[in-house]
């Protein structure tokens, strides 16, 4: 009972932090399914999205401007990631491995020391993780519900567009959208800035709700985004198929595995086995289908030998 | 028009395993030509269409189609002036979409991609009305992926993809091989409607002898990366297979070896 008790009251911590990582998950999305590219640029952007924001913030700028500009850097991380990718011939998973490691290098020239607080009392913040329980427009679930809201529809709009749908087709089949005159390089590497955009907007959300910007925030954002994409076809596949609906069922994913962490956490599991635990989860997840499918093939070649035999 | 001079192509120079795939190749076609291509394993064939449609740099000669030089031009750019269709079902089109988004992601060929809306209502009806034509059921099924088609409607889909935007030039590479007999033949109908209507520049690549003889106004035979049998007109009309057979062995010294052909003959 008491248990249960901790975790309604964590609850809308771990709902803000799973809408936040939401956003994110959407960006991994968008390489990973949409464009069929595994990019590990994410784990550096979300890091340069919160670093950007917080030393903007810190010396006055706009707050939404600081967003902006957050998101700005990530499309710019994108596109390094690309050009490495599609100009040089480097398999993307190396590209994005190669560019991480360099925004570590970046994130802490950005902020001149590897944690940059900001404190929410000297500043004034879009949300802080103190402002959780408040019924105001500064409480992390408006404020980021909202924002979420606002893109998943840009993103739907953009996705229907002539561009939007290169990017689609590129990631679907690159001889057709080739053959169609589509330029599958520059699709490739819109569709990796969109991406990490999106995934340092995510950190700068993250930076101000906890209230610092670390070098190693990033870590392991991969698997998180991956976690939230897999849990939320998983559980709304078969009833989300519109386009938008989709991009929800991954901030969904996001949220559900926020409450999951919490709850394991408040009954008692070591916090520093958290991120064995995430990435055990994501690749038993990511072997099941694999699973299935040879589990089916097995079975249709017992079936002929079967018939073979009789 | 379409001029192929002296393009040739050797894959992997240099080593144990190079290939001279294209030999100092010539081709011309006029306004209108429907060449079709026959010739043994490796004689060049495919890799012909490939070059033309800039999967691969040329490593001499030059490409031009309806006077503008496409030598230099990367592939998504020469696909303004081309139309395809490939010998895999699922090369042509993008499975997880839907097949009006297939018609018009191909609508846009060569046109540059903006942030307008990727489908417009007025398109929908139209592909409607072209789907009708086809005479397969898929105008009722707009939304469906098209990954959930069989091999033969998809590869008419392609056809009508390939040919939406008129092409200056239709590149088939044995688009009816991977189909059993009868959607072949119904394929190959299309294909013969669609080329007739726009009056297009084609060239298609067929392992079947007869299809070759029958369909199209001219036939060339390829062996070792050269044209090196040309038919036409009432020449080509009258032909019968042994003939053909004759004049490969004629100009190419050699015997036609291609199981795919002499099985399907």
């Amino acid at each position: 009972m008491e248990i249960l008790q901790q975790l309604l009251g964590a609850l809308p911590g771990s709902v803000s932090q799973g809408l936040i990582w939401g956003i994110m998950a959407i960006g991994v999305y968008i390489t990973y399914c949409i464009l069929d590219v595994a990019d590990l640029t994410v784990d550096g952007s979300f890091a340069t999205g919160g670093a950007v924001a917080v030393v903007l913030i810190l010396n006055g700028c706009n707050l939404w401007l600081a967003m902006v500009a957050a998101f700005a850097a990530g499309l710019l991380a994108g596109a390094v990631t690309g050009f490495l990718h599609t100009l040089m011939g480097i398999p993307p998973i190396l590209a994005g491995i190669l560019t991480q490691l360099s925004l570590y290098s970046i994130n802490l020239k950005i902020m001149g020391k590897a944690n940059q607080s900001i404190n929410v009392n000297k500043t004034d913040l879009l949300i802080s993780l103190r402002w959780v329980k408040e019924f105001a427009m500064h409480n992390p679930l408006i404020t980021v519900g909202i924002v979420l809201a606002v893109l998943i529809g840009i993103l739907y709009w953009f996705f229907g567009t002539e561009m939007g749908s290169a990017i689609r087709a590129t990631g679907i089949n690159q001889n057709m959208s080739r053959a169609q005159g589509i330029n599958t390089n520059f699709n490739k590497v819109l569709g990796i800035m969109v991406s990490n955009g999106l995934v340092a907007f995510s950190g700068a959300f993250l930076a101000q709700y906890q209230g610092f910007a670390d070098v190693k925030m990033g870590q392991g954002a991969i698997v998180i985004g991956l976690a939230a994409v897999i849990i939320g076809e998983a559980l709304f596949g078969k009833i989300f198929k519109n386009f938008a609906l989709r991009l929800l069922s991954v901030a969904l994913g996001s949220i559900i595995y926020y409450i999951v962490i919490q709850a394991v956490i408040t009954m008692g599991l070591d916090a520093n086995l958290l991120k064995l635990l995430s990435a055990a989860i994501v690749a038993i997840f990511l072997a099941v289908p694999y699973w299935k499918r040879q589990y089916a093939q097995s079975h249709i070649r017992i079936a002929k030998e079967v018939k073979e035999n009789a | 028009m379409l001029d192929i001079v002296n393009v040739q192509k050797t894959f992997n120079p240099g080593t144990i395993n190079e290939k001279k795939a294209l030999n100092g190749i010539n081709l011309h076609l006029d306004e209108g030509d429907f060449v079709t291509v026959i010739g043994g394993n490796g004689a060049g064939k495919s890799t012909m269409l490939n070059m033309i449609a800039g999967v691969y740099p040329v490593d001499c000669g030059s490409i031009v189609i309806d006077g503008v030089d496409v030598t230099k031009l990367p592939e998504y750019k020469r696909a303004k002036y081309l139309g395809r269709v490939f010998q895999d079902p699922m090369t042509g089109t993008a499975a997880d979409m839907q097949i009006e988004e297939n018609l018009a992601l191909a609508a846009r060929r060569g046109k540059r991609r903006t942030l307008r809306v990727g489908i417009t209502k007025k398109e929908r009806k139209e592909y409607k009305e072209l789907l009708k034509i086809l005479g397969l059921g898929l105008e009722e099924r707009l939304t469906a992926k098209v990954g959930l088609l069989s091999g033969g409607q998809r590869q008419a889909l392609t056809l009508l993809m390939a040919t939406l935007k008129k092409p200056k030039l239709l590149l088939l590479d044995e688009h009816t091989a991977a189909l059993d007999p009868k959607t072949a033949q119904k394929v190959l109908d299309i294909t013969e409607e669609v080329v007739a209507k726009d009056n297009l520049m084609t060239i298609m690549i067929t392992h079947n002898m007869a299809d070759a003889i029958r369909v199209g106004n001219r036939l060339i035979m390829m062996h070792e990366g050269r044209v090196v049998v040309d038919v036409k007109g009432e020449e080509k009309k009258n032909l019968t297979i042994e003939q053909l057979l004759q004049l490969f062995e004629a100009s190419s010294g050699s015997q036609f070896t291609s199981d795919k052909v002499m099985l399907s003959k």
